[in-house]
């Protein structure tokens, strides 16, 4: 009972948009913990035009701009080189001091200038920095006055995303340049037989697994942002200047005409205020959005891991599709059913941290409940102060022993960790100092893995993802077992 | 050759007898260009991170802070603080009343805890452009907790990489000259530019040991702020990476009269200039014999090991795309001694000097150029047909797409390549990449299908 009330603390005290322009003269601090209070230690986050980024590489012939400075396109390169290990090319419109008391107007059009010359991008997507949005620049407005400009020349198309990183984290940029998408792009029409699937911040094999799925129900589909190619290539024989894949254009004007959305992901960008109002209105998602314009029907589900939600999800497709599930599935959903017998006890009352963006960590924990892990504490970085609300809501039977934490970073999980000795920590590879600083196992997914090769292609979704996870989880936790044992053994 | 960009063209030479086009460089990035480079507040963190024992606080929202969390591989033989990753984080309130009083109590509560002997607050874009008084903070935190907190103006926008550098350079000369009871032994050197990445500093503290001469300070690796209070003492200036370190050289010439050379710790030649030197500066026959015996000794262990690398390396061709001009400078002699020739060198920050000199030293037909970008870098790469690519993290999977080997030279290296020991680890490192039989599949061809055996995708 204690554990539940210290729940629903959290996420009051910080979904509350009644101090959000207090003053800073009487901005007060909450007491007791260092961290997020005061200063962020090791951030468990990262900024809005990362995501929006990632979001737009998903788009097929897109080039993405990031309208700031030159420093906000190479840190984010960088960072998601070390994780997708591939090229992945972001334009800056390369603020300077005159840019910014000026406005960056003539920057952008530069860089729409120099990106569609250098690329030939099908469509180029402008996202916004915490510079560009302070100063005011309408990024909107600068797209309305190029196309005047160039009225003569066939042009791309182009989006534009308002991602200022003091509003919400890296999935409030994701989700919100998913959805400027579909806004600017979908058109209505006469409803199909297609279904838009939204799959929310996955790795590249569970987007290759989705479609795989989806071919073998026999739906026709679209899965925005589809970055399983353009962040995943294969060899290539040239050089490419924009990788091959990513969902069209095209197919993104038929959204509208879809007879069903699935949406992965509870959480999304429906958090606190803060983030959520774009141009004076509350964003809402690409989903949403098509419900109320076009009236396709929207089926939210959390990111499907383990049986449960799996079953949610291939009910739902079967649903909306007519079509039964196919054997294959079937027989891959008895597989790993056979396989939790066989790893039960290896898991069983383990307590485990789960760390990383708010829908992987609710996707985790019910995962983890369902085949018999304590997640002890369950902490995200994202502010969006739903976290506890959805683990209350999938899994409510364990709800009352975990510790839902909004707001956290690393040292304040290093913290909990050094006091509470969890057995294993399960997450991305950012969490790896603390596993080696108190010994614990660490098994890693989600983004980013910034210290191991294959990171990008990590299975967490489906049944063959959670298949993998679940042998990973089991095989790190007797090799925990087999380490600290004095003589080890042969058999399990 | 693809589509490059025409305002970039004087940015690119082609060394070709009698042709003195003189480079352009030190110019603001071309937006949309996708610059390699980063930005004033990159520059200005990457020579400041490695200092072990001080504080380092992004003023600003989460991004700037989240990305340089433990980027370098700068390693420290105590304190730990610097591999933390510090931020106020900011919110759209503090944007919209000010950030002030978050960075106030951020930075008391920090030192608080991590009782630090220094801190830095870095001004990332946003503080810039809502105005707040960072200085009068740091002021007031000096004042109240007896460190020095010294304000790193480094909003991205305001210039280039380089322009970060100097501001860093400005902060580390604050503190300088803050002991005034500590008198340097004879022979004593600072090392500037060096950034004890995989332990390379100490490596070369101990050759200079080996030869008489005593360190009071290295800026910045496995830096310490009360080392740094000394280097007013040194008699010498010892200025490696210059691009990041000269500013301070010369500025601590004029302040305290402190002469500066330059050198390099990359490759045998390089090296052992570097040590040679020094000696000469300090007029000292005994210290020159000793450096002569030091160099004489590695030399003799290193030539014969570097042998069956250079056997199997001769000929093959590579291209360096780094962050200064004078590690590419260095790097070229160093290929040269296995056997290898430079047929593209660039960097993000070179000036005229450097690509002068990269000019004279390199084989013709060699490309030059300054601050260029991944279209170029593949297509100067197909065009020189390079077997290898040196380079950072960005550049890496340009090298393994074009299927030719990588070797990483950036701060985030885990292998030590300067020294002697360095030398071998590099030709190992080369040799590793280049000469690993995975490249016959990326290069030969790919089997074909039989009609209609694709993916059978309904991807609509």
């Amino acid at each position: 009972m204690e554990r539940t009330q210290k729940i629903q603390n959290t996420a009051g005290s910080e979904a509350s948009p009644s101090g959000r322009f207090r003053g800073a003269s009487s901005f007060s601090y909450p007491s007791g913990g260092l961290g997020g209070a005061v200063a962020t230690r090791n951030a468990c986050k990262l900024c809005a035009p990362l995501g929006a980024s990632v979001a737009f590489k998903g788009i097929r012939g897109c080039v993405p701009i990031i309208h700031g400075s030159q420093g906000c396109a190479t840190y984010i390169r960088r960072y998601l080189i070390s994780h997708y290990k591939e090229p992945v090319d972001i334009a800056s419109s390369n603020f300077t001091e005159e840019a910014t008391i000026f406005g960056g107007g003539a920057n952008c059009h530069t860089a729409i200038d120099n990106v569609i010359s250098q690329y030939k991008p099908e469509v180029v997507a402008l996202t916004t920095t915490c510079l560009s949005e302070t100063i005011g620049d309408d990024v909107n407005l600068y797209i309305h006055n190029y196309k005047l400009h160039a009225k003569d020349r066939e042009l791309p198309h182009f989006i534009a995303a308002s991602t200022p990183s003091y509003q919400g984290s890296h999935m409030d940029g994701f989700h919100e340049a998913v959805s400027a998408t579909v806004k600017s792009i979908a058109e209505g029409g006469g409803k199909g037989s297609h279904i838009n699937l939204f799959p929310g911040f996955v790795s590249t094999e569970d987007l290759r697994q989705l479609k795989t799925i989806m071919s073998d129900f026999g739906i026709g589909y679209i899965l925005l942002p589809d970055y399983s190619e353009t962040l995943d290539n294969p060899m290539w024989e040239t050089y490419r200047r924009i990788p091959e894949g990513g969902t069209p254009i095209e197919s993104v004007k038929r959204c509208g005409s879809a007879c069903a959305s699935i949406e992965m992901g509870t959480v999304l960008n429906k958090g606190s205020l803060s983030g959520r109002v774009k141009n004076n209105n509350l964003s809402t998602t690409a989903a949403e959005y098509l419900k109320d314009q076009f009236g396709v029907e929207n089926h939210r589900i959390p990111i499907p891991v383990g049986v449960e939600m799996n079953d949610l999800f291939f009910e739902t497709l079967s649903r909306v599709s007519g079509i039964p599930i196919p054997e294959k599935y079937l027989k891959e959903r008895g597989r790993l059913i056979d396989s939790y017998a066989d790893g039960h006890k290896y898991v069983f009352g383990k307590r485990a941290v789960v760390y990383g963006e708010e829908d992987f960590v609710v996707a985790m924990t019910i995962f983890l409940s369902e085949i018999g892990i304590d997640v002890a504490l369950a902490a995200t970085g994202g502010e969006s102060g739903r976290l506890a609300e959805e683990i209350r809501k999938y899994c409510p039977a364990k709800a009352g022993t975990i510790l839902a934490k909004n707001a956290y970073d690393y040292e304040m999980i290093h913290e909990w960790c050094t006091a509470n000795k969890p057995d294993i920590l399960i997450g991305n590879s950012k969490g790896y100092y603390i596993a080696r600083d108190l010994k614990i196992p660490i098994v890693r997914c989600g983004f980013p893995i910034h210290d191991r090769i294959g990171g990008q292609r990590i299975k967490h979704i489906g049944y063959t993802g959670t298949q993998e996870l679940f042998d990973l989880i089991v095989n790190t936790l007797i090799q925990d077992k087999q380490d600290k044992s004095p003589v080890g053994y042969k058999y399990m | 050759m693809g589509e490059l960009l025409k305002e970039r063209m004087k940015q690119i030479v082609t060394k070709r007898q009698g042709d003195h086009a003189e480079i352009a460089c030190g110019k603001a990035s071309l937006a949309g260009s996708v610059s390699q480079r980063a930005c004033v507040f990159c520059g200005s963190r990457v020579v400041l991170y490695p200092i072990a024992d001080a504080l380092h606080l992004i003023h600003g929202p989460v991004g700037c802070a989240a990305y340089t969390w433990d980027i370098r591989g700068a390693l420290s033989s105590g304190p730990q603080i610097h591999r933390l990753s510090f931020t106020t984080d900011l919110k759209e309130k503090e944007v919209v009343f000010g950030g002030e009083t978050r960075l106030y109590n951020a930075l008391v509560s920090l030192i608080d805890t991590y009782k630090p002997k220094g801190a830095f607050v870095y001004a990332t874009c946003i503080v810039g452009v809502i105005g707040d008084d960072v200085e009068a903070v740091c002021r007031r935190v000096t004042k109240e907790k007896g460190i020095d907190v010294i304000p790193v103006m480094s909003e991205g926008f305001n210039g280039t990489k380089k322009d970060g550098y100097k501001i860093a350079c400005s902060a580390l000369s604050k503190l300088i000259g803050t002991d005034p009871v500590y008198k340097a032994p004879e022979y004593s050197i600072n090392i500037l530019g060096d950034f004890n990445l995989a332990g390379e500093l100490w490596m070369l503290s101990e050759y200079y040991r080996k030869m008489g001469v005593n360190l009071v300070a290295c800026m910045t690796g496995d830096g310490r702020i009360d080392d740094i209070r000394k280097a007013h003492t040194a008699q010498l200036n010892v200025v490696q990476c210059s691009g990041s370190m000269v500013h301070l050289a010369k500025e601590m010439k004029e302040k305290y009269g402190i002469p500066f050379m330059k050198v390099s710790y990359f490759g045998i030649e390089d090296m052992s200039d570097a040590l040679y030197e020094v000696a000469r500066f300090f007029k000292s026959e005994e210290m020159m014999e000793k450096a002569r015996a030091l160099v004489k000794e590695e030399l003799s262990r290193l030539l014969p090991a570097l042998q069956p690398y250079r056997a199997q390396l001769e000929g093959k061709k590579a291209a360096i795309y780094v962050g200064g001009a004078f590690k590419a400078i260095s790097l070229v002699k160093a290929l040269r001694l296995i056997g290898m020739k430079t047929v593209v060198v660039g960097s993000q920050t070179g000036n005229t000097d450097d690509y002068n000199l990269l000019k004279e030293l390199c084989d013709e037909g060699t490309i030059i150029v300054d601050d260029s970008n991944p279209n170029e870098l593949s297509e100067f790469v197909k065009l020189t047909g390079a077997d290898l690519f040196i380079g950072g993290v960005k550049e890496r999977p340009i090298a393994y797409k074009l299927g030719l080997g990588f070797c990483d030279h950036n701060h985030e290296r885990k292998e030590a390549l300067a020294g002697y020991e360095g030398m071998l680890n590099f030709a190992k490192e080369v040799h590793a990449s280049v000469c690993s039989p995975v490249w016959k599949f990326m290069r030969g061809p790919t089997p074909t299908l039989p009609e209609g055996e694709g993916e059978r995708g309904n991807h609509i």
